[in-house]
């Protein structure tokens, strides 16, 4: 069974959002750029287990990305997977982003495409979806359990008020969140053994993206701070009723 | 050239999200000078979907298939499409929640339109088509232009409001022939959380961080919450130690939550839980350390220690509700 796994690149957590050029892109200077955790914690991680368990034969890592995703990528690596891949391509936009995705994919083959449940940058949530549509396979999102046996993936997802257990013939694409594998930490081994594993750039075909960012915005700063001592409840009260108006 | 708009119920009840995609559309149909047709898959009654006609639709067109009550991505990806082919349509929108998630970019791919993923904002006609959305979970906003001809908008929840006004829909059904492949994702079983208020869809929300101290001192965070009428929450070593269940856990890898009331208890306020919970309307924090960075994103604060505060809040709102009756 061939897995692929969507690694995106997005800005760690911490980041302060400045804009630049008239508000019209994101300043990259001094970011510090993490695997997308939906990405590495669960999708990634649990492809790995896969191939750990010996259901799984390969693992392939794709991303879309210019060559400053690179390091990215090989920490990835670093976790596990056979090769990555890297489309060399800055895309903002999910159509053009999973077509590339899609067209390399087609291509190769795989039983099952694993992806985030978002990238915690545009918060699209999007790409999954749309692989799935593109290849017509299957698609089953925010799953919190994977398991697959004889070419049939059961598995657990968050649906409106509840969890929901299906099944599934692969090929299938699937989006992971929380609960599907446990965190891990690169070892020595496992970043030497990067070292030597193939990353292979590759154009991207031809795509125009369907939406552009005109421009950013940043969140008006608080209205500051209201204290209220620990003794007048009512007045927390009366206020949440009177001025901010939410009960 | 109708707007198309698809709504959606758990087990035949619409929930309060989906009138406000309703009235979104509504505003979008009325600026593009046309009319809003709302899809209903599975099963509902003639009632509820007439009452769309509230919040703006004109027309309902059903696709009474019962195997539509479950969420399969094709098979709601065709029913969508054959209703857009019906109407004609250039625009069409549903939630940015689970269903709207698994079926709008499938859609979006097929008529080869762009998408907007959690639009706060109605499109802005003089420069394109012009949406707000929230991007690096909170932290700056993008306006974002659709190029396409045909466009796809998922609204997120809680962002737009719905007000119920006068008038009916008329529904019409609207026939599609699946084939066994729509559904080839096999449900075994649903478990569904019954009796709570569902978090990604609550409008006040109590959540507690390890400032709680333990899974014992949950139950006066609970009082209170039941007082509100509020879903729970948590912060993740809370869920990650077994305090709490971990669908509770919010924040960069946990939920993310929107509503108009977050009350954080014993939350250090990480960039992390931030993440999730920053879309909030009004954020109330009681945290002992007045040095706690989550004051600094907070409306109202109190510096006290939980175990006493929480039951005082709860007597607050008993109070009020008393009074309010
Ligand atoms: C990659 C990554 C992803 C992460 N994702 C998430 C996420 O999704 N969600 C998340 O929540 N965290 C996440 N974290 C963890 C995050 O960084 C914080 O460690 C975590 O949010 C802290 O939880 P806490 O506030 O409950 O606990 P603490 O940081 O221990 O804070 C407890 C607070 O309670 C207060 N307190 C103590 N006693 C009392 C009392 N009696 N009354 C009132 N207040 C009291 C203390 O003053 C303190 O402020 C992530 C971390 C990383 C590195
Ligand atoms: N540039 C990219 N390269 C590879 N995979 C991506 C990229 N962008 C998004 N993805 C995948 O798609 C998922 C959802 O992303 P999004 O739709 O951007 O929120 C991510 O968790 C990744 O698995």
């Amino acid at each position: 069974m061939k897995i692929l796994v969507c690694i995106s690149q997005v800005p760690d957590t911490s980041t302060k959002i400045v804009l630049k050029n008239n508000d019209t892109s994101v300043n990259g200077d001094g970011v510090t750029y993490i695997i997308n955790p939906y990405d590495e914690w669960y999708a990634l991680v649990r492809a790995i287990e896969l191939k750990e368990k010996g259901i799984a034969s390969d693992i392939h890592l794709i991303t879309v990305g210019k060559a400053n995703v690179e390091p990215v990528i090989r920490k990835a690596l670093s976790l596990g997977g056979d090769e990555a891949i890297r489309i060399d391509a800055d895309s903002n936009d999910a159509y053009e982003t999973a077509g590339y995705i899609a067209a390399y994919a087609a291509q190769v083959g795989y039983d099952l495409i694993l992806c985030g449940k978002e990238s915690i940058d545009y918060n699209n949530g999007i790409t999954g979806t749309m692989l799935a549509g593109m290849l017509d396979m299957d698609y089953i999102g925010f799953a919190t359990d994977i398991q697959v046996e004889a070419g049939v993936a059961v598995v657990k997802r968050e649906v409106e008020g509840g969890e929901e257990t299906d099944q599934c013939n692969l090929p299938l694409v699937i989006s992971c969140q929380k609960g599907i594998a446990e965190a891990r930490i690169p070892n020595m081994r496992g970043i030497m053994a990067a070292r030597t594993r193939p990353l292979k750039v590759v154009e991207p075909s031809k795509i125009a993206a369907l939406t552009a960012i005109l421009s950013y915005e940043l969140p008006p700063a608080k209205a500051g701070i209201k204290m209220i001592s620990p003794d007048d409840m009512d007045q927390l009260v009366d206020l949440l009723h009177t001025e901010a108006r939410v009960i | 050239m109708s707007v198309i708009v698809l709504v959606e119920h758990t087990g035949g009840i619409i929930k309060k999200k989906n009138f406000e995609a309703v009235q979104y559309a509504a505003q979008i149909a009325k600026k593009t000078a046309t009319t809003l047709t709302a899809v209903v898959l599975g099963n509902a009654t003639n009632a509820e979907m007439e009452g769309l006609g509230a919040y703006g639709a004109q027309k309902v067109l059903h696709v009474a298939d019962t195997r539509l009550n479950d969420l399969h991505a094709r098979a709601y990806c065709k029913a969508l499409l054959a209703a857009a082919e019906k109407e004609k349509s250039k625009i069409i929108i549903t939630l940015h929640d689970i269903s709207g998630r698994t079926v709008a970019p499938r859609v979006a791919v097929q008529l080869k339109a762009g998408i907007v993923a959690g639009a706060l904002s109605i499109p802005d006609l003089e420069k394109g088509f012009v949406i707000k959305k929230a991007v690096f979970s909170g932290k700056a906003f993008a306006y974002v232009n659709i190029l396409s001809d045909v466009k796809v908008i998922m609204l997120m929840p809680n962002a737009f409001p719905a007000v119920k006004a006068e008038g009916k829909a008329v529904v019409e059904q609207l026939a599609v022939s699946f084939d066994e492949k729509d559904f080839g994702v096999k449900v075994k079983s649903i478990d569904k959380v019954t009796g709570e208020v569902s978090l990604a869809d609550a409008e006040l929300v109590v959540s507690g961080g390890r400032g709680m101290k333990g899974p014992e001192n949950w139950g006066i965070l609970e009082d209170l919450a039941k007082e509100l009428g509020a879903a729970t929450a948590c912060s993740r070593p809370v869920a990650d130690s077994h305090w709490r269940p971990h669908h509770e856990h919010v924040g960069q890898t946990g939920g993310t939550v929107r509503p108009n009331l977050y009350i954080a208890v014993g939350i250090s306020g990480a960039i992390q839980h931030l993440a999730g919970v920053n879309g909030s309307k009004t954020i109330v924090v009681i945290n002992k350390d007045p040095e706690a960075p989550f004051f600094k994103a907070a409306n109202y604060g109190i510096v006290g220690d939980a175990m006493e505060v929480l039951p005082r809040l709860t007597a607050a709102v008993r109070k009020f509700k008393e009074q309010h009756k």
